[in-house]
């Protein structure tokens, strides 16, 4: 078997298993300060280390997402996530049926992965979403609540800090939902462990 | 000519005794100030007599026989605020009502200053008017705190009856209650002067003894010194057994849990109604946001929901995978 396209450079590697490494480590640190006096399996870790761990983890988070906004930029990475197709919403329903309906059929991928554009419309769609508008949210809240003081006291009668804590709960809930569908999808190559392979190695081996 | 100059100088004369006047007019309590106090309190003129000195910064001590006048400091701990007074719990006492009426001499006799003092319990004590205060239990509560083991230390430290306000009842504000309550253990934690009248124990740096605190700013500001400094108490409205140091709260999911400790403290007044909107510990909220005990319970139900809904279908998903994977 041929190695087939290169799409996952060493950069992208690096930044995605830092980024899936600290998005473990978030979400049950997270949970555990949220359902902080209630017993396993919600809190896994104590309120006192679970606010250093995650604090710490969303620092590099940060940083390692700078890297990616700018790796994306400067390699063209960009891309595959930008698209000028006119059909946006039919192809993300043709995509949703092939995973609906049409791959038990047997029936080919109605997109396949070329080196101008390697994800289908979903991916696309959802990388998109949560790369450029989940993650900014995630951690422009996140910060606020790092620098309570900065925040206003009440705004329309409400606390500020509820505001802005319920913002940072549902990005982070939703982006926590985005990995689990997004792992689950990235078992739906040509084998399960196919694209998992390709995040090691770099290299598309479908034969799409 | 000469009769001009005489003018304007009298004149001048004049300008400067109405600024003079202005600038002593400044000093004296406003006339209005004095009206409404004289409304509240019947005893106002009496207590005259005694705030002449006690109320002021200084005072003269004159020996009529030798004739010799000598102004002092009045020290503070005799220092009685006019305004303060009469805006107080007390303010419609006469200072004679609680002190000997042989302070009218001066100089005070030995006898009279040294008469015991009042405390709290000899008035609120036992009283049905009082009871919801629980004074009784309050008593036994200071009485196991730290505060007790300090000769000299009594309830006036930290609740001045000449200027006590009712304000864990009363306030709305909650920030203005943590604000109040705290001033009265930083004026003498935080001050080391008065701090060392009362102990031989070092200077305590507050904030760098609270250092492991994340936020301590925003801590300082929303709850009080006594949150975590003392035993919760059931039957009290504030509890006053104030404990040792290594006895204090620091274990952050206290506070930070649905079943909050501030809701036992703090929050006690607001309590009653747990649970609005959905929010637990939803009275936090009128003021601030505590991060574990602020969780709301139909957010919580909804990402359940959203969460298993998403694993259903990922479990479809696989299942019709594997009926075709073997059909193959
Ligand atoms: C344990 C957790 C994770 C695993 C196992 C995983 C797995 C994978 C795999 C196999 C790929 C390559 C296939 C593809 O391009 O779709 C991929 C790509 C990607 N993943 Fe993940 N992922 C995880 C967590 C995350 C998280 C938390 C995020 C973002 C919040 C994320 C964002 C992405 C993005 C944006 C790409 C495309 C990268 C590019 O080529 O530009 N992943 N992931």
């Amino acid at each position: 078997m041929s190695k087939g396209l290169y799409l996952y450079p060493k950069w992208i590697r690096f930044w995605h298993i830092t980024n899936a490494v600290l998005f473990l480590i978030l979400i049950v640190t997270g949970i555990s300060l949220q359902f902080s006096g209630l017993d396993e399996p919600f809190v896994l870790v104590s309120f006192k280390s679970a606010v250093s761990w995650h604090n710490t983890a969303a620092f590099i988070l940060v940083l390692n997402y700078v890297l990616f906004i700018i790796g994306n930029q400067v390699t063209g990475n960009i891309k595959h996530y930008r698209s000028n197709s006119t059909t946006y919403i039919q192809d993300l329903i043709r995509q949703a049926n092939y995973y609906r309906r049409d791959m038990f059929r047997g029936e080919p991928h109605p997109f396949p992965v070329t080196e101008e554009s390697k994800f289908n419309p979903l991916q696309r769609f959802s990388y998109l979403l949560a790369m450029y508008a989940g993650m900014p949210l995630l951690i422009i809240s996140g910060i606020l609540l790092f620098y309570p003081g900065m925040l206003p006291r009440e705004i329309f009668g409400v606390s500020g800090l509820l505001i802005i804590d319920l913002v940072h709960d549902a990005t982070g809930f939703l982006l926590s939902i985005f990995m689990v569908i997004h792992i689950y999808t990235c078992t739906l190559g040509s084998k399960p462990t196919t694209l998992f392979k390709s995040m090691v190695d770099g290299y598309h081996h479908d034969d799409h | 000519m000469k009769t001009l100059k005489n003018r304007g100088l009298i004149l001048l004369a004049l300008l400067a005794g109405c600024l003079f006047n202005i600038q002593l007019f400044g000093i004296a309590p406003d006339d209005s100030l004095v009206v409404r106090w004289k409304d509240i309190n019947v005893f106002y003129e009496d207590n005259e007599k005694c705030l002449i000195c006690h109320g002021e910064a200084y005072y003269t001590l004159s020996d009529t026989v030798a004739g010799v006048s000598q102004i002092r400091n009045m020290f503070q701990d005799y220092f009685v605020n006019r305004e303060d007074y009469y805006d107080g719990v007390h303010k419609s006492f006469s200072c004679t009502d609680c002190h000997s009426s042989d302070f009218i001499s001066f100089p005070h006799d030995v006898a009279s200053r040294l008469e015991p003092r009042y405390t709290c319990i000899d008035c609120h004590g036992y009283d049905e008017n009082y009871a919801h205060l629980n004074f009784e239990e309050i008593e036994v509560e200071y009485s196991n705190s730290t505060h007790a083991k300090v000769e000299n230390f009594s309830c006036w430290k930290c609740h001045d009856p000449h200027s006590y306000k009712l304000i864990a009842s009363e306030v709305t504000d909650v920030g203005e209650l943590v604000l109040y309550d705290n001033n009265m253990c930083l004026s003498c934690h935080a001050n080391f002067t008065e701090f060392r009248l009362l102990t031989d124990r070092e200077e305590i740096n507050v904030v760098s003894k609270h250092e492991w605190l994340p936020n301590q700013v925003l801590h300082f500001e929303s709850v009080r010194c006594i949150e975590c400094h003392t035993q919760i108490s059931d039957s009290i409205l504030v509890a006053h057994m104030v404990l040792p140091k290594d006895k204090a709260v620091k274990n952050c999911t206290e506070c930070h849990s649905t079943d909050s400790r501030l809701m036992s403290t703090l929050y006690k007044f607001e309590s009653r109604e747990k649970r609005q909107n959905g929010f637990f510990n939803s009275i936090i909220l009128n003021r601030s946001y505590v991060i574990g005990a602020s969780r709301n319970m139909y957010l919580g139900y909804i990402s359940f929901l959203i969460f298993f809904g998403v694993l259903t279908v990922i479990g479809i998903h696989v299942f019709f995978r594997v009926i075709k994977a073997k059909r193959k």
